[in-house]
């Protein structure tokens, strides 16, 4: 069957689909932030990121609850931090900046998936937190885009740049 | 400063654009699409890297159950005090993968303007009436069958500033998750026969017309409930590879 096709996700799903604790996957771990940033080196204020991930031994079976409700009144009251779910959503402040909390996949990347007004179809990145064999399979300045730079103990910078000369590696998987 | 583009000067860069891809079968939209302005600084010119690994995350993909959704997130017409304005209507379909196999369990979210075209959304200044009986989002599950359901109010066409005179077509916006991370959809879904289907450049990203065609719901009489609400049928169909280790366990 032919697939549906993408559309943005314009500027207005503010109210939509991010949600309280979305990119606190964990805590007690390591702290990955930074900025998404256009052709222009701007900040992007209206883009919307996902995080995909295993857990520390390397599953990748998630656990539903990223959006745990109270059904007294329908609130988001989130993750009860017993099962890892895997996911996160974020969308850039007013700055363009995000920040997720989790902890360190065992598998050694956070996929993520890029959404933004003015992107007409999503895009998939990866963050490494440490040097990896399939870094070494990209061009060196291109594998750069993809590591995360460690600031201090278990505090990590990424920024997504959408094009430009530090443009992201981004990924089709067919 | 150049003066904003007008209508005219659109219309002639989309059909520049779709003259250039006549007869060409593709099925997402450009990210380089000139006529959606907001595109020109936000897309990679680098290609994609293709990856290939059968072990890659992304061939699985995040899960959600019972816990996610409460029962009344897929009427967004009883989420306040009062009813809202506007046309009923009820949207439903499937969730499909291109096998053609039900997506099931997944989360399906909606959002979208009010009948007057107004989003709640700070930065949404179009001086039409918010409804005080309206936020305009909603979530389910799917069922077995790959099923979605919602009852909703037709949402109204909005201006933009994309070019002079700029008016979206009526949409609501979708997100899906399909079983693995490279499933993963955000849409957009219109009106059968809206008027302003040629002037959106948005919708015209999409060059193909079959694929265009499947972004427009279809009415159905039969989903209509009398002296109720009126009925509409979108299926949707997610693109991209899955762990077949995964489609057992779900």
């Amino acid at each position: 069957m032919n697939p549906t096709p993408s559309q943005t996700v314009g500027p207005f799903y503010g109210y939509a689909l991010p949600f309280p604790g979305g990119g606190d996957l964990a805590t007690g771990g390591v702290t990955v932030h930074g900025y998404v940033r256009d052709g222009a080196g701007e900040p992007v204020p209206d883009a919307l990121l996902e995080f995909w991930q295993a857990d520390p031994a390397g599953s990748l079976r998630g656990a539903p609850g990223t959006l745990r409700r109270d059904p007294v009144n329908g609130a988001i009251i989130g993750r009860h931090g017993v099962d890892f779910t895997g996911f996160g959503r974020v969308p850039t402040d007013a700055d363009g900046r995000w920040t997720l909390r989790t902890v360190v996949p065992g598998t050694g990347y956070i996929s993520v998936c890029v959404f933004a007004r003015g992107l007409l179809h999503h895009l998939y990145t990866r963050i490494y937190l440490a040097e990896h064999p399939f870094l070494d399979t990209l061009p060196p300045e291109r594998a750069r885009t993809l590591l995360a730079a460690r600031e201090r103990e278990d505090v990590y910078r990424f920024d997504v740049h959408l094009q430009g000369e530090k443009e992201t590696v981004f990924f089709d998987f067919g | 400063m150049t003066s904003p583009p007008t209508q005219a000067d659109i219309d002639l860069e989309i059909a520049a654009i779709r003259a250039a891809r006549e007869g060409a079968e593709t099925h997402h939209p450009g990210r380089d699409y000139a006529p959606y302005r907001s595109t020109a600084l936000r897309h990679p010119k680098q290609p994609l890297v293709p990856l290939k690994d059968p072990e890659a995350a992304e061939l699985t993909g995040p899960v959600f159950g019972v816990t996610d959704v409460t029962a009344l997130d897929s009427d967004l017409t009883r989420q306040h005090l009062g009813e809202p304005m506007g046309e009923r209507i009820t949207v439903q379909g499937r969730v499909l993968d291109r096998e053609g196999r039900p997506v099931r369990g997944q989360l399906v979210e909606i959002w979208q303007a009010n009948a007057a075209g107004r989003y709640p959304h700070q930065r949404d200044d179009h001086p039409a009436p918010l409804d005080p009986n309206f936020t305009g989002v909603g979530r389910c599950l799917t069922d077995d069958d790959g099923g979605y359901a919602f009852t909703t109010v037709k949402p109204g066409a909005y201006p933009w500033r994309n070019h002079v005179n700029a008016w979206r077509p009526a949409h609501i916006h979708f997100s899906v998750f399909g079983t693995a991370f490279t499933q993963r959809l955000v849409t957009q879904m219109y009106f059968p026969g809206d008027p302003l289907f040629p002037y959106d450049p948005i919708l015209n990203s999409v060059t193909d017309e079959r694929a265009r065609q499947r972004l427009v719901a279809a009415y159905d009489h039969e989903l209509s409930t009398p002296e109720w609400s009126l009925g509409y049928r979108w299926d949707i169909v997610l693109d991209g590879p899955a762990a077949t280790w995964m489609e057992e366990g779900r």
